[in-house]
């Protein structure tokens, strides 16, 4: 039995996601193998061999693997991966968009943002949105997985010496390619990675008055979420949306502003570590899940917490 | 060309769902189902796809049960030409759902396949993905922007950090996030015309597809409750709890 882990990186730095991974598959047990797909990505995969637990680095640096398109990653996924009893990914936008195309390709199924390890064929993962938990037992020879990054403490990053093997599957489907990134202006982090999460609801009044937040996430380094009802009210855009039809997030830190707590949208959040409310309604069922409520008029609690950071 | 948009009845996202007494399944007796939201984003961009001329035709397509008929009319309300049932009263995994539509593919020739990134019922987030690799097509997952130039589609993509655009050879598969469109609704005539407009029916085996399923369910059970916690009394005592008691600050 062994893991094979799909490293996330962006070729020079091994991102932190990856190490979630690298816990889940310690509970499954065996060796753990991490694959360092992309260009000119020695340097992440040196750092991937330093990571406590890995046994082995292979590294395949290809033209064909620099944006991780999922044509040719999965083709190389899949072929590594055939030997192999788990493989495994966090799941971040990469993994979920080239992990189910690998499995895919060996006719395996995968079992998606798991929260638990029960043994190496049986997990636990959310369904409807996080208000159920399934126990699952893969009947594939080939266990395919995605792992939710917050469900798994991070493996150390230094402590490690695994040995790095160059392999050379060069797969390049020639059927896509790509075009441009457009890596957003703010040092903000993306809403579903984030490690803190400030989120604003109806009681915004305006999307005006989004700027009090975006200040106190920039001081956090964190990012801008909003409630279904702060989007169908018009004050910010829907990808910014946190609920069970919006993005689902668990980070550290979530801080919910003027959010009565309807049932969808704790679908999407209350998985967080720390929940932290602010509304002027001291009955709001947010107050029910939240870690740490203050009961005050955001317009007067928002920019004092602002000064205060 | 022909645009197939993939579609999936699911309980209405609105329902706070109970898990059986047994802890066998989710209790889906008597609970409003809908289509899934995503695949509504899916409905939407192929109808719009039509009517800018580039999509001669829209076929929505969901497996099922006999149900799942409403929702494949109200893709027919939405502006999808005529519909396909995938008669099953399993319930089909990812995989098997994928080597369905693959069955399709093969039959119907569509430029491209459109469906939600996720239904909110299973939360895979699988199937396009999966489609794509059993029939070779290109895959355009978390689309916020699709646009079809010359034998190219040009997607953008949700990532991590910002968003990223491809290029993809047709035919390819699309799924859909939030920030693709704002899906229209159905109004009552087009209600009315959708039940006139075709609806077939056709069975896994006359597509030769094996669904038999690749996980087994022990157990269902309602996640944690979390409990309440404090109240603090002001913004200082809301920061110093933050950095002192939790270590998140």
């Amino acid at each position: 039995m062994a893991t094979l882990i799909i490293a996330e990186h962006d070729n020079s730095t091994l991102k932190a996601s990856t190490l979630h991974a690298v816990t889940a598959a310690q509970q499954v047990g065996g060796d753990i193998d991490v694959l360092v797909a992309g260009s000119g990505c020695q340097a992440a995969a040196d750092e991937a061999a330093k990571v406590a637990g890995v046994s082995k680095v292979l590294v395949a640096d290809n033209a064909a693997y620099a944006n991780q398109l999922a044509e040719n990653v999965a083709k190389l996924v899949a072929e590594v991966g055939a030997g192999y009893s788990h493989i495994m990914a966090t799941s971040t936008p990469e993994a979920k968009n080239v992990l189910p195309r690998a499995a895919a390709l060996l006719d395996v199924g995968q079992i998606s943002d798991i929260l638990r390890v029960d043994s190496a064929d049986t997990f636990g993962r959310p369904i409807y949105a996080g208000n159920a938990i399934a126990t699952v037992k893969s009947l594939d020879a080939i266990k395919v997985i995605t792992v939710r990054g917050t469900a798994f403490e991070a493996a150390a990053a230094e402590g490690g010496s695994a040995a790095v093997e160059a392999i050379s599957a060069a797969h390049d489907a020639g059927v896509s390619s790509f075009v441009s990134d457009e890596v957003a202006q703010s040092d903000r982090p993306e809403l579903t990675s984030a490690k803190i999460i400030v989120s604003g609801g109806r009681g915004m009044g305006n999307g005006e008055n989004f700027a009090m937040l975006d200040s106190v996430a920039d001081k956090l380094g964190a990012a801008v979420g909003a409630s279904r009802a702060a989007v169908d009210a018009g004050f910010v855009p829907n990808d910014m949306q946190v609920g069970q039809t919006g993005k689902i997030v668990a980070p550290d830190l979530y801080v919910a502003v003027g959010i009565s707590g309807a049932i969808q949208h704790l679908a999407g959040m209350k998985d967080s570590k720390y929940i932290v409310a602010i509304n002027k309604d001291d009955e709001a069922p947010i107050f029910q899940v939240a870690d740490y409520g203050l009961v005050a008029d955001l317009f007067e609690a928002v920019p004092e917490l602002d000064s205060k950071l | 060309m022909k645009i197939l948009v993939a579609i999936k009845r699911v309980v209405d996202a609105n329902v706070k769902v109970r898990v059986k007494p047994d802890n066998s399944a989710v209790d889906l007796s008597n609970v409003k189902m809908a289509v899934n939201p995503f695949c509504e984003i899916a409905i939407e961009e192929a109808v719009r796809l039509k009517e800018k001329g580039i999509a001669t035709e829209v076929v929505v397509v969901s497996a099922g049960t006999k149900d799942c008929q409403e929702q494949l009319r109200t893709g027919l309300a939405l502006g999808a030409d005529r519909a396909l049932q995938i008669e099953t009263d399993a319930e089909v995994e990812p995989l098997a759902i994928a080597k369905l539509l693959a069955a399709l593919v093969e039959k119907e020739q569509p430029g491209i396949v459109m469906m939600g990134k996720q239904s909110i019922d299973g939360e895979n987030n699988q199937t396009g993905q999966m489609l794509a690799a059993l029939t070779n097509m290109t895959q355009g997952t978390f689309a916020s922007e699709v646009e079809v130039a010359g034998e190219e589609l040009l997607v953008t993509r949700e990532v991590d950090g910002g968003l990223q655009k491809i290029g993809l050879k047709l035919p390819a598969v699309v799924t859909t996030d939030l920030r693709l469109n704002e899906p229209r609704y159905a109004s009552l005539p087009n209600i009315m015309k959708a039940k006139r407009k075709p609806l077939e029916t056709i069975t896994p085996e006359d597509l030769g597809v094996d669904v038999a399923p690749r996980l087994k369910t022990l157990e269902v059970t309602m996640p944690e409750e979390r409990q309440a916690g404090i109240k603090v009394a002001n913004v200082s005592e809301l920061v110093e709890k933050l950095t002192a008691e939790a270590g998140v600050l």
